[in-house]
C-alpha cells in the first residue's frame, strides 16, 4: 500500500496514470497564492518532479493567502521554505527550488528541462515571456491569473504551437499604467487557493491521461457569485507576427511594459510606499553631493554603478529612484524597467531639492 | 449606428466592470465588435487605454465580428494577479 491508493481506487484512473504523474517534470513560476496551492495539490498527489522558481523572501502581508509560510519564515527565502517544508512532509517525490526571478536569460533553459509549466506570476512581463517561451519550446502551460474576486484559468499549447496561447486570447499586453497587482487591490486567500487548485487539477489531468483540459478554452471564475464562465478560444493568425520564433528573437523581445513616460511620485507618496516592506528608496547620486539623506532609509548607489548592483533589488518589488532634481533618475527608472522584469519603478519629482527640509 | 432597437447583454469582468459601474448592462444592439467597441469608448472613455478582448456568445472575437439581437457579449480584460 501507498500513499496513492485513494487516487487507484478512483475510477478510470489506475496505477499506469499514476506513474505518469511520478515520472513528471513540471515547473511552478511564483510561490505565491496561485504556487503554493498548486504545490501543495502536485506534491500531494504524486508528481514525481516539481521545480519552483521564485527570488522572493517570505513577508507579513504574504500570509493571508501564501498557505505554505508562516510566521516563522518572514524573511527567509520562499524557495528555501518550500523545500524545507515539502521534505518533512513526503520522502517520495523532488522538489527543487531556484532562488531568482525568471529573466530572459534564463527562462529558456529552465522551461526546456521541464514536461509542463504552470504560471503563478504576478506580472505581465513575465506571463507574456514565459507565454512566449513555452510557445517557442512547444512546452505545455497553464496559465492562471487574478483580480480582486476573480480568476482566469486556460491550458495553453496543449498541443504544441498550434494550439492555443496567451496572445491568441490577449494579443498585447496592457501598458504600465493599467496595471494594478495584489497589493494595491486586496485579495481573498481564497481565491488563488481556488485558482492555483484548478491549475494543479489541469496539470494532474493532462500528465495522468485523464478527463479534459482547458485547450482553447478560458475559464472565468467570479468569487462573490461561484459563478464560472468558459469561453471558447480559436487561435487568432493576427498575432502570429506577435512573438518570437527563435532563441535570438527570443532575447531581443522587449518585456517590459510600455510606459508613455516613467511614473513619477512625490516624496509625500514615497514616505506612504517605504511604510511596505517591499518597497525600496534608492539615491543615484554621487558621493559628494549633499545633503545626504539621514532621516529617510535608503540605498545609495551612483547612477553610473546601479547596473552592477541589481542583486541589491533582488528581494524588492518597487524601487524608488530619486536624485538631485529628478532628470537622472527618470533615465535610470527606465533603464531599470527594461532589465529588471516584473519591478516596478519610480522617479521621485523634483529629487532631494524638492524634499522639505525637515526630512532631510 | 444602431441596426433596431434589439438589445445585446453586456457581461463586464475585472477592471471593466468598474470602469461600467456594473458587471452586467443592456444597451443597444450594434451591428459588430469595432461599432460595439466604438460606442463603449464613447460612452467611457476610460475604456479607450485599457487592453480587452471580446466575445459574442462566449466565442473569442479575434476579429470584427457581426452582433444579432440578443447576443450575449463579455468584456475580458486579461488579470495579472498571483
Amino acid at each position: 500500500m501507498d500513499r496513492f491508493v485513494r487516487q487507484y481506487s478512483l475510477s478510470g484512473f489506475g496505477q499506469e496514470k499514476q506513474q505518469k504523474l511520478a515520472t513528471a517534470k513540471v515547473l511552478i513560476i511564483g510561490a505565491g497564492g496561485l504556487g503554493c496551492p498548486a504545490l501543495l495539490y502536485l506534491a500531494a498527489a504524486g508528481v514525481g518532479h516539481i521545480t519552483v522558481v521564485d527570488g522572493d523572501i517570505v513577508s507579513l502581508s504574504n500570509l493571508n493567502r501564501q498557505v505554505l509560510f508562516g510566521i516563522s519564515d518572514i524573511g527567509k527565502p520562499k524557495v528555501d521554505v518550500v523545500k524545507e517544508y515539502f521534505s518533512q512532509k513526503y520522502n517520495d517525490i523532488q522538489i527543487d527550488g531556484l532562488p531568482f526571478y525568471l529573466s530572459q536569460e534564463n527562462c529558456l533553459g529552465i522551461i526546456e528541462n521541464h514536461d509542463l509549466v504552470i504560471d503563478g506570476s504576478d506580472n505581465f512581463q513575465t506571463r507574456y515571456m514565459v507565454n512566449d517561451a513555452c510557445t517557442l519550446l512547444e512546452k505545455p502551460l497553464i496559465m492562471g491569473s487574478i483580480f480582486q474576486n476573480e480568476g482566469q484559468v486556460s491550458f495553453l499549447n496543449a498541443h504544441g504551437s498550434k494550439s492555443v496561447n496567451y496572445r491568441d486570447i490577449f494579443p498585447e499586453p496592457p501598458e504600465a499604467h493599467e496595471v494594478l497587482n495584489c497589493s494595491e487591490t486586496g485579495v481573498l486567500g481564497v481565491l488563488p487557493g481556488i485558482i492555483g487548485s484548478l491549475q494543479a487539477s489541469e496539470a494532474i489531468k493532462f500528465l495522468a491521461g485523464y478527463g479534459e483540459v482547458l485547450d482553447g478554452k478560458l475559464l472565468i471564475y467570479d468569487l462573490l457569485i461561484h459563478n464560472s464562465t468558459i469561453f471558447e478560444v480559436e487561435k487568432n493568425p493576427e498575432t502570429q507576427g506577435h512573438f518570437p520564433k527563435t532563441p535570438t528573437e527570443f532575447l531581443r523581445m522587449n518585456y517590459a511594459l510600455s510606459c508613455g513616460t516613467v511614473q513619477e511620485i512625490t516624496w509625500e507618496t514615497v514616505a506612504d510606499l517605504l511604510t511596505e516592506e517591499d518597497n525600496l528608496l534608492l539615491d543615484i547620486r554621487e558621493p559628494h553631493e549633499m545633503p545626504k539623506l539621514e532621516k529617510i532609509d535608503h540605498t545609495q548607489i551612483p547612477m553610473s554603478e546601479v547596473e552592477d548592483h541589481l542583486e541589491d533589488f533582488a528581494q524588492k518589488n518597487r524601487i524608488l529612484i530619486c536624485c538631485q532634481s529628478g532628470v537622472r533618475s527618470v533615465k535610470t527608472a527606465q533603464k531599470l524597467s527594461s532589465i529588471l522584469i516584473g519591478k516596478e519603478f519610480f522617479s521621485i519629482k523634483g529629487g532631494v531639492n524638492a524634499l522639505s527640509e525637515n526630512l532631510k | 449606428m444602431h441596426t433596431t432597437n434589439t438589445k445585446i447583454t453586456i457581461l463586464a469582468f475585472g477592471v471593466i466592470a468598474e470602469k461600467l459601474g456594473d458587471k452586467i448592462l443592456i444597451l443597444p444592439q450594434t451591428e459588430d465588435t469595432n461599432q460595439l467597441k466604438k460606442e463603449l469608448v464613447s460612452s467611457y472613455p476610460e475604456l479607450e487605454n485599457l487592453k480587452f478582448t471580446i466575445s459574442v456568445n462566449k466565442k473569442l472575437a479575434t476579429a470584427n465580428t457581426a452582433i444579432s439581437p440578443y447576443d450575449e457579449i463579455a468584456l475580458l480584460p486579461p488579470f495579472s494577479g498571483g
